[in-house]
Formats: C-alpha cells, sequence, structure tokens
C-alpha cells in the first residue's frame, strides 16, 4: 500500500490532502474527518427555551439528518408528505436563521423506513462549495451555495434493489472531487464514488449483502497522507482509493452495522469485538491489531475520539477508554436512550438523548464530571452539529441555534 | 380542439410560444428539452445544469410553461424542472412580485397534468392565495394526484365529525363514504372504516383497495442457505393446477387458500405450517375484460417474486426487513381475458419471534391506487 500511496501522492500532490481542512466547518456527519470534535471554544453548557437559544425555526418536515455548516450558512435536509416522499434540502443563515432558500424535489426510490427514521436521515455533506444531499429513497442532489441545482441522480432506477425497508442512514461523505455513498443492504448492496462536479459515476463496488447503517470514514488526516475511505460491513471492514474504489486494505471480522468508526493519528478505531484499534501499515494489506477491548462496544452512537481518549456510549454509559492501550478508564450513567452521537470540544462531549435532553460532560483524566446541558422538550434521533461557536440540533419539527446569548448569539 | 397532455408538451417543447423575459420561443424550448434527457446514469448532468441555470431566470410568468414540460418527464428530468420551479418561485417573492395566480390555477385544476406539477403549483399558489385551498380542494376528491385527494378526504372526514357531534348520523354516513369514494391511503382508509364501524355501517376493505383473496398455494420447496431465491422451481416453468413436485419433504401440490384477513394477507404459515428455510409459491388468476395498463402492488416482508402471465415483474431477496401496505410497486399490463399472477415468498433460518411471519398481501390498481377488480371478485360477507 506504501508504493501505491507514493505513487498517488506523486500524481495528484499533497494538496489533495487538505480539502480535509476548511476551516471551522462542519461539512459532513460529524463534522471535521467524521472526528464529532470542534476546534471551537466558549460554547454554552446550559441552556433552555429562553436561555443560550441563538435562534430556534420551524422545520417543513422530519429528519433525522444532522446540520451542516458552511460558512454561514446551515443547510439540512427534511422529508414531508405522507409517503415521505418529498424530499428537502433547506438553507438557513447561521447568525439569523433566516431561512436563505429552500428546495424540495419528488423521491424517485421507496419511501419505507422503520417509523423511527424517515427518508431524511442520512446527512449531507459539502466540499465548501457544493452541497451534496442525500436520502434514504436513494436520491442524490447537488446543489452550490446559492441552492443552484448541479446535478441529480436517482440511483434506485439503476440498481433496483439498492434499499432497506427499514429505512438507508449512511451519509455520503466527499473526498477531493469524488462523492462516495454506501448503500449496505440485504438484498442489492453497493458503494458508489460518484463525480462531485457531474454526479456521473466513476466506480461502483458490490458490498457485502447485509444491511448496515454506518458511513464512510476517511482515513489519512494528516498533512501530506493521501485520504483513503473506509467502508465498514457486517462482514468485514475495506480501505479505498477514493477516486477509483481500488480496495487498498481489508480487516476481515464483522463491524457493527449503526455505529461508524472514528479515525485519527492514523488509527482507526473500529465497533467491532467491542472496539478495535487498527493501524493500516505499509507493506500489508491487513492491518496490525493494536488493541480490542469488549467493554468500550457502542450501541447506536459513533465512537468519539478527543484527547487522547476514545469514548462510546453503550445504552445510556459513557465509556472512556484509553485511546493508546484500549483500557477502560471510567463510566459514567448519562439519561439515555441515545440515538445520535456525541461531539466534543473545549473539554467537554456533547450528547443528546432521545427525550430531547442536552447533557454536557467535562472530562479530565480519571472521571467525567455532568454538566447543566439543557431539555428542549422535543424527541431528538439526530447527533448534533458545531461550528462558530454554536452547537445545532433538530428535532423532527424544528432547528436550534444553541450559542451563548450573552455574546449576542 | 382537444389536445392531449402530451400534446400539450410537445407543442411547448417545439418552441412554439410566446417569449419569457430572458429567453423566448425556440430557446426555452431548448432549455427544456435538454433538461428533460437527462438519465438516469448521470449522463446529461451538466448540459442541464447550464440549460438549468438559464432557465431559473425566466420571469414567473413562464412558470405554466415549465410546469408543462412536467407532463411525460422521466422522475429525473421533472425533479429538475420541479427545483427551477421553485427557485424562481421563491426569488419572485422574495422581490415582492407576484406569482401567475390565474395561470396556476389554472393549471392546477386541468388534471391532464402531471400531478407533481400540479401539486407545485397548488402549493406555490396557496401561498399568495389563501383562499384558494378552500375553493379548489373540495372539488378534488376523485383527483388523479393523490396529495390532492387526501387534502379532499381530510375536509370530509371533518365535516362528518361535525355531523356526528351535532347526532346527524345519516348524514355522517353519506359524508364518510363519500370520502371513502375518493380516499386511497390507509390512514384515512381506515379511519373512515373505524367511524362507520361505530355508526353500524360495513365496509369491504378487499374491494376497497382491490386485494387478491383467492389463491392456488404450493410449498414447500428448499431454501437452506437463503439459495431458493434464485433456484427455479416448477411452478416457475409452469402453472398446472393438477401438478405433483417433489418439495423439500415429499410430494407437494396445489391447494386452495382463502384469505378471510380485511387487508388481504396472504398467511402461508395457516395452509403450510409455521416452516424455516422454505420456499411457496401462490398462484392466483386474475380475469380482465380488456387490455389496460395496471400497478400490481406488494406488501412482504419475506425475499419474493411476482411474475403476470409467466413475465417475472420484480423480486427481491431481503428479509424481516419491515412490511407496509403498497410495499412495492410493479407496472405491468393486463391482457383480456385470464391473466396468471405468480408469487414466490421464501421464509429463511431466523428463529427471532419477529420473523416467523411468511406471507404477503397483494392487489392490482391504477396509479392512484384505485382498486382494480377482478371480474370474478365476489363481493365479501
Amino acid at each position: 500500500m506504501n508504493r501505491l500511496l507514493s505513487t498517488a501522492l506523486r500524481v495528484l500532490g499533497v494538496g489533495a490532502a487538505l480539502f480535509l481542512f476548511t476551516g471551522a466547518d462542519w461539512l459532513r456527519f460529524r463534522g471535521p474527518n467524521g472526528s464529532g470534535v470542534s476546534v471551537d471554544q466558549g460554547l454554552p453548557v446550559r441552556w433552555s427555551e429562553t436561555e443560550n437559544i441563538g435562534w430556534k425555526v420551524d422545520l417543513p418536515g422530519r429528519g433525522v439528518s444532522c446540520p451542516i455548516i458552511v460558512g454561514d450558512r446551515v443547510v439540512l435536509t427534511c422529508c414531508s408528505g405522507f409517503r415521505q416522499d418529498r424530499l428537502h434540502v433547506i438553507c438557513f443563515h447561521a447568525t439569523t436563521g433566516a431561512k436563505l432558500w429552500e428546495r424540495q424535489l419528488w423521491a424517485t426510490g421507496r419511501t419505507m423506513t422503520h417509523p423511527a427514521i424517515c427518508t431524511a436521515t442520512p446527512t449531507p455533506a459539502s466540499d465548501g462549495k457544493r452541497i451534496f444531499a442525500y436520502f434514504s429513497t436513494n436520491d442524490l442532489v447537488c446543489f452550490d451555495l446559492e441552492g443552484n441545482l448541479l446535478w441529480l441522480r436517482g440511483l434506485l432506477n439503476e440498481y433496483p434493489n439498492a434499499s432497506n425497508s427499514l429505512g438507508l442512514a449512511s451519509s455520503p461523505t466527499v473526498i477531493g472531487e469524488t462523492l462516495i455513498v454506501a448503500i449496505e443492504n440485504d438484498s442489492q448492496s453497493i458503494a458508489v464514488g460518484l463525480a462531485a462536479n457531474s454526479g456521473t459515476t466513476r466506480w461502483k463496488l458490490d458490498r457485502p449483502k447485509l444491511a448496515n447503517w454506518a458511513s464512510p470514514v476517511v482515513l489519512g488526516d494528516q498533512p501530506g497522507q493521501l485520504p483513503q475511505v473506509v467502508l465498514q460491513s457486517g462482514s468485514r471492514l475495506t480501505v479505498h482509493e477514493p477516486g477509483s474504489g481500488r480496495e487498498l486494505g481489508i480487516f476481515p471480522a464483522g463491524c457493527a452495522s449503526q455505529p461508524s468508526s472514528v479515525a485519527g493519528d492514523g488509527v482507526l478505531y473500529v465497533p467491532s469485538g467491542g472496539l478495535t484499534a487498527l493501524r493500516f501499515t505499509p507493506g500489508s494489506k491487513e492491518p496490525d491489531v493494536l488493541w480490542q477491548n469488549n467493554r468500550l462496544g457502542a450501541s447506536t452512537a459513533t465512537p468519539l475520539l478527543y484527547r487522547g481518549k476514545v469514548f462510546t456510549v453503550n445504552g445510556s454509559i459513557l465509556k472512556a477508554g484509553d485511546a493508546e492501550t484500549g483500557k477502560l478508564l471510567w463510566q459514567l450513567r448519562l439519561k439515555g436512550n441515545f440515538s445520535g452521537s456525541p461531539i466534543a470540544s473545549d473539554g467537554r462531549i456533547y450528547l443528546f438523548n432521545e427525550a430531547g435532553l442536552g447533557q454536557v460532560v467535562e472530562i479530565d483524566d480519571d472521571r467525567g464530571r455532568r454538566l447543566a446541558g439543557g431539555e428542549l422538550g422535543e424527541k431528538i434521533l439526530s447527533s448534533p452539529s458545531m461550528a462558530g461557536g454554536a452547537i445545532y440540533i433538530r428535532s423532527d419539527e424544528h432547528l436550534w441555534k444553541i450559542s451563548s446569548t450573552s455574546k449576542g448569539g | 380542439m382537444k389536445v392531449s397532455r402530451g400534446g400539450v408538451a410537445a407543442f411547448i417543447l417545439s418552441g412554439i410560444f410566446l417569449c419569457g423575459p430572458v429567453v423566448c420561443g425556440a430557446e426555452l424550448s431548448a432549455l427544456l428539452h435538454t433538461i428533460r434527457r437527462v438519465a438516469s446514469d448521470g449522463s446529461g448532468n451538466q448540459e442541464a445544469a447550464r440549460s438549468w441555470r438559464e432557465l431559473v431566470e425566466q420571469d414567473a410568468a413562464d412558470l405554466p410553461i415549465i410546469l408543462t414540460a412536467l407532463d411525460g418527464a422521466a422522475p429525473l428530468a421533472a425533479n429538475w424542472l420541479c427545483l427551477a420551479v421553485d427557485t424562481i418561485a421563491e426569488r419572485t417573492l422574495a422581490r415582492e412580485r407576484a406569482l401567475p395566480v390565474k395561470e396556476l390555477e389554472t393549471f392546477v385544476l386541468d388534471t391532464g397534468h402531471d400531478p407533481r406539477g400540479r401539486r407545485l403549483a397548488f402549493e406555490w399558489l396557496t401561498r399568495v392565495d389563501a383562499t384558494a385551498a378552500d375553493r379548489m380542494i373540495p372539488r378534488m376528491l376523485l383527483d388523479p394526484g393523490v396529495e390532492f385527494r387526501r387534502d379532499a378526504v381530510a375536509r370530509l372526514l371533518v365535516e362528518a365529525a361535525d355531523l356526528t357531534a351535532q347526532d346527524q348520523q345519516g348524514a355522517a354516513v353519506a359524508i364518510y363514504r363519500k370520502a371513502l369514494g375518493g380516499a386511497r391511503d390507509n390512514d384515512q382508509v381506515s379511519t373512515i372504516v373505524e367511524k362507520l364501524k361505530s355508526l353500524g355501517e360495513k365496509v369491504d376493505l378487499p374491494r376497497h383497495f382491490g386485494f387478491l383473496m383467492d389463491w392456488r398455494v404450493m410449498g414447500a420447496f428448499d431454501n437452506t442457505g437463503r439459495k431458493g431465491f434464485a433456484t427455479e422451481f416448477p411452478p416457475e416453468r409452469e402453472l398446472k393446477s393438477e401438478a405433483e413436485y417433489a418439495g423439500k419433504e415429499g410430494e407437494v401440490r396445489w391447494q386452495d387458500y382463502t384469505t378471510t384477513d380485511p387487508y388481504g394477507m396472504v398467511d402461508l404459515n395457516t395452509p403450510l405450517g409455521k416452516l424455516k428455510q422454505t420456499v411457496a409459491y401462490a398462484w392466483t388468476d386474475f380475469h380482465s375484460e380488456t387490455a389496460r395498463e395496471v400497478e400490481v402492488r406488494l406488501g412482504c416482508k419475506n425475499a419474493w417474486k411476482v411474475w403476470m402471465n409467466g413475465e417475472l415483474l420484480f423480486g427481491r431477496d431481503e428479509y424481516h426487513r419491515g412490511m407496509r401496505l403498497d410495499q412495492y410497486r410493479m407496472k405491468t399490463t393486463l391482457k383480456p381475458g385470464v391473466n396468471q399472477i405468480l408469487v414466490k415468498a421464501c421464509q429463511n433460518e431466523q428463529t427471532e419471534s419477529w420473523t416467523v411471519e411468511w406471507q404477503f398481501q397483494l392487489r392490482v390498481c391504477d396509479s392512484t391506487g384505485t382498486a382494480i377488480l377482478s371480474a370474478a371478485m365476489p363481493e365479501q360477507p
């Protein structure tokens, strides 16, 4: 793999890796590199309907997708209609919450999902200049930041069994000029790489025929490294070259189907056998297993790698492990249940449970300490996003910006 | 002169119409033509995007022309056009300019247009005309657009509930019956059925939805390792009512099975037993007086295939991920006389309590979900 990487780096230049760093935007599911970590500071630790709410806006339909933040724009997807067949992409102004534009399309694929989720479950992605919205119906739409349509695809037309009667939830990832979408299910399981500028198919891989809701993860987050995309499934995890789909590495063990992996410092933390830390090394297609700890298993939420620790949520328990050794360091019981994943900033972890209770945990080496958080009073199944000193979180009815109102919101 | 919708779309796309402020005539036609040519594999996207950028510069007065271009458009092209309509209308209102309300209303009321375009026009119209829905929806109970029907039914449900509250049961029954005539979504239908039942009325649900109730079933064949889905067992090669074949455990033959479930559920566990790793077939004859296009709609949580007159319509090897009414929609054509419908339903090896079900429901209807009944279908007692 090392030789392949070196060749590719020479061809593409190390600048290809720099796409990963786009200021403090939150451009995909769980933000920068899918890490769930923000460099922002001074975020509120307490909020309520009347305190530290920058704004709150009505939404036209349901959604489990997370907002993404591109500069001063907050972009979100929703679905509406009895059949969940009206698909919305909405752009709000980050400062004021004013709606800048809204676009709506008709689903071209199947709309059935588990009642808890909906067709607007995958989170959109952006490369900072375009927005790629994907829905459980296998409809994909690309806009520029002004809401101008750049391309559309309806993948179910070409892959008529690439759907899941429980709904698809995997969020797309854009790497350079390729948009990667994993559509893994029992019947027709595929991953595709689409040209970001036109939506045409660059590559398509057949994937294990197993239902899977995890999202692709980017590996190779260091300057000078060539990014690779990681696809996990119930039977194996594979690493691919984003532009071609070529398989570069494989971890031949089953992975969880809901929580995604998380990567940092060249190590991949995979929800498999509890939690497993892998390092893909030059010259070997299979990774070195650095450690595995079945006490660090995650239920639905994706693990969080932050300040040398890896955090998982199992049921209502937040667990902290040493990222280097896998040793379980501490546990903290929270108020569950959690469908969304945790995010972190400024030494704190933010989590929202399904009842809409936001919980803030201050972390140190040997314990976590609960801070105030806040109640939003609506069912929340999505993960929060973070940018510009604010937290953004959505329910089926509303999108909130949580920010320090004492600083002007 | 009566002009068909396809004819209207062709007329517009031929470029013979009035100018908009940015491009006109043949130019606008060319833009629409380019957009309508986008293919499902993404080819044509970049050309369409260039045309779309020009198209959205048009004045709102051109909205009916763009909406008309939805007539006969493929689903992907229709979305390009809908997004253009949204963009133009949004910009128009943001600049505090007027939408062409009269033309939009005319467009909405012309049921020959594509229901998606009509609905979009309606939604923009109702943003600027608060009375439009009250004026239009009550006349849309039997509309080709299912959203319009749904809105009309919802109003009738309110009206019937008010009558019931006023102790006018007879009038309420009449309104509920009227609503049922237009209702196609099961949440509304089940509400109406419940209300009518409380008022002493019966509803023939199989007839309302068009569920096929009378079947011959045969099984079980082997599905060990889920290989039965792809295996061509004898009923896929021939349908003979007296045939006997070697099954998974001994000889199997067709047996009559009539479901009495109001939602037409064919529970294969009843005639065949609670089996695992098995394949069963169900066969019915649908009598049609004429050749016609229909939709076959299936709900099934087991792996399945459906054939019409020997032609495979679709199949899917997914197990126990959920089921609902009209889960799968398959367009096909009935021939005059007897049409043979064959369903293959596979049961897998899972042992959890929620994997016992081995069943399907199937109906024949038009694109609005209105039942098309077999000429041989009896009324339910």
